[in-house]
């Protein structure tokens, strides 16, 4: 989903709010925990699905709901990198870079997207359809090179193989 | 020790895992499943079952190697506090991919492991923090947890026996650091995945300031098979001292890459040359870097050496998490570097300046050295900079990427060497052709700027 559409699907860019699904699930997940905030992740992975991608309303509501700073919250999601940023595209391409891909060509699957998208790494298309990430080893380097897109690993890839994916992504 | 028969060994670990059916919890029963559990559960006490592990040398698989029973031992008995177990599956040491396929194929082997794991320790709670990324794992665990808590395998009365697990995935959200134990603990907590540290061990103040164990998925799918087939039958299998079957990882310029189940003990070369056929392409053999990117490099002539903790240790390197990284003539050892430091650089958590700096700096001026920037000096200010970083901080993170460099610029310091030689001749070029300069007018760190500035264009 674009940001707007996620926006758009969140109820505009006012106030953000649970749907009452996702307060159900909120609330077992406190009954997992001794402390609500040990929840946080898993609050914040169904703010991501709830609103397409974590941004600053999505924080204020997390905080909202489960009683801490918004800062705090904030200061929490920015150390870690797999969450669906504001800006992100529909698809997020994340290309392993790291050593063991290396050896096997991952660098001709960043150039290769690169040109196919017109984006550089960190950049997303202007109609919002591609973000590009580089990132670091997915635990999967026997099929290395590997871009996991959004939620699925595609493996041993080759660029044909790359572009079939892509085209037939809806 | 004699050779380890690898060719007739029967796998354990990974015996079901191509088949369609492994995570289904019927077919795990039907193959025996949930009788390393029951066992424990109906016929030992605590106490008799981390006996047991300790009898058995099972040593951890996710790093470190360290004694499992010996590290259960440290759980106080008597606390008024809760205990808890926890499963590192954040699977992100470079080179690493194992703990994928039991999370994804064969889930209830890890479910009956952290069974047996929380009932030695008698932790009532168990979280399972899995890597962010590792969607398809995350599903196949939440739906094998569902079915054993249908099946009174989890919950208040495990297999009729009274004793209460609960079990709860939690996602992580891509970070490495979060994979270091009290980093993963910090994480879980809701909060930055930064270390803490050591003493107190988690042991003792660890999860919510409570007793904790935190043991790798394939240590904990062990312990089933330690269960049923007994502690001599584990230690048959390879070394005395740290026995049992073990995943292998090979990535990199092999022929067939992917995830081996061996014995303890088996010869590298073996593991490369004959289950991997050999190094692709018909290239010869350049460098293996045997346990994840955190252990120190071997050269082509180091490579005859057993796959197992003492053995590799005796050869100055490590197990670490089993992940061989196999490097063939055509490898480029400065990129390979490289491309390593950045991996710590960027994971690193940034609490402890050696760690933040030292990863840093060894970023960039390996970097130079690459873009034919560096100076002679550059490799001996590195090793000072590596050694400046084992030892000092918080975490091994520093030490895991200290060890890489340290041992790649020792080991093939001629590459090095070679690019610098190359990098000032192209810089002599520059300096006497370009308009920038008349050498030796300036100082070396205005001299270094321009360069960088005529080199970007
Ligand atoms: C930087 C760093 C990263 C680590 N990453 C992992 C990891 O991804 N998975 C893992 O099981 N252990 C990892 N470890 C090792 C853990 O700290 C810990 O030793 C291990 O989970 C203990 O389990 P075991 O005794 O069963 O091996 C890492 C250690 C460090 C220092
Ligand atoms: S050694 Fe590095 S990663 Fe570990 S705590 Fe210190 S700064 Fe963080
Ligand atoms: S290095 Fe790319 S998946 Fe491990």
């Amino acid at each position: 989903m674009t940001q707007a559409e996620a926006t758009e699907r969140a109820g505009g860019a006012g106030p953000r709010e649970f749907s009452e699904a996702a307060k159900r699930r909120i609330e077992w997940l406190y009954s997992r925990y001794p402390v609500r905030e040990a929840a946080l992740l898993p609050v914040l992975r169904l703010a991501e699905e709830e609103f397409g991608a974590i941004d600053g309303p999505a924080i204020e509501c997390v905080a909202r709901e489960m009683g801490i700073s918004p800062g705090h919250v904030y200061g929490v999601f920015t150390f870690y990198t797999h969450y669906r940023r504001e800006g992100d595209g529909k698809y997020v391409l994340q290309v392993c870079s790291t050593l063991p891909c290396a050896l096997r060509g991952c660098r001709d699957v960043v150039h290769h997207l690169e040109e196919r998208l017109g984006i550089g790494p960190g950049e997303t298309t202007p109609d919002g359809r591609f973000t590009l990430k580089k990132v670091e080893c997915l635990g999967s380097c026997d099929t290395a090179p590997v871009v996991q897109v959004n939620e699925d690993y595609h493996e041993n890839l080759t660029l044909e193989k790359l572009d079939a994916i892509l085209d037939a992504l809806p | 020790m004699p050779p380890v028969d690898y060719r007739n060994f029967e796998k354990v670990l990974l015996k079901h895992a191509d088949h369609p059916d492994s995570a289904e919890l019927d077919y795990y029963l039907s193959h025996g499943g949930y009788e390393g559990a029951r066992k424990a559960l109906t016929q030992h006490e605590p106490g008799q079952v981390i006996a047991l592990v300790k009898a058995s040398n099972l040593r951890g698989r996710g790093g470190a190697g360290f004694p499992c029973g010996l590290k259960w031992s440290f759980v106080p008995k008597s606390t008024p506090k809760p205990k808890y177990l926890v499963v590192n599956a954040d699977e992100s040491e470079p080179g690493t991919f194992k703990d994928r396929i039991i999370l994804e194929r064969d889930p209830h082997q890890l479910i009956e492991g952290i069974l047996i794991a929380a009932w030695a320790i008698q932790a009532s709670t168990a979280y399972c923090y899995i890597r962010g990324e590792f969607v398809k794992g995350y599903r196949v665990m939440e739906r094998a947890i569902q079915e054993a808590y249908d099946r009174g395998i989890l919950g208040p009365n495990v297999l009729g026996t009274g004793f209460r697990c609960d079990l709860t995935m939690h996602r992580g959200a891509g970070a490495y650091i979060c994979g270091e134990e009290t980093g993963l603990l910090s994480s879980l907590e809701g909060k930055r995945g930064l270390p803490k540290i050591k003493p107190p061990f988690p042991a003792v103040e660890g999860l919510f300031r409570c007793p904790t164990v935190v043991n790798n998925v394939e240590t904990l799918a062990n312990l089933p098979h330690i269960l049923t087939r007994g502690v001599d039958w584990f230690k048959s299998i390879g070394p005395d001292k740290g026995p049992g079957p073990k995943l292998l990882c090979v990535s990199g310029h092999v022929e067939r890459p992917g995830t081996y189940e061996v014995p303890m003990g088996i010869n590298l070369k073996d593991l490369i040359f004959d289950l991997c056929g050999g190094i692709w392409k018909g290239r010869e053999l350049k460098a293996v870097i045997p346990g994840g990117s955190s252990a120190k490099v071997l050269t082509a002539a180091e490579c005859d050496v057993a796959m197992d903790f003492d053995s590799l240790m005796a050869k100055g390197t490590m197990l670490g998490s089993g992940g061989v990284i196999v490097m063939d003539d055509s490898t480029d050892m400065v990129d390979a570097l490289y491309n390593i430091l950045r991996f710590y650089h960027h994971e690193s958590c940034g609490q402890c300046t050696p760690c933040r700096e030292g990863t840093g700096w060894l970023e960039k001026i390996v970097g130079r050295i690459r873009a034919g920037r560096g100076r002679m000096e550059d490799i001996d200010l590195c090793l000072d900079i590596c050694d400046m970083m084992v030892g000092k901080t918080i975490c091994v993170l520093a030490d895991a990427a200290a060890f890489p460099c340290e041992s790649i610029l020792r080991k093939f310091r001629g590459e090095f060497e070679e690019r610098v030689r190359k990098g000032q001749g192209f810089t002599r070029k520059v300096l006497t052709g370009g308009p920038l300069v008349q050498p030796g007018a300036i100082s070396a760190h205005n001299q270094e700027r321009r360069i960088e500035a005529a080199h970007h264009g």
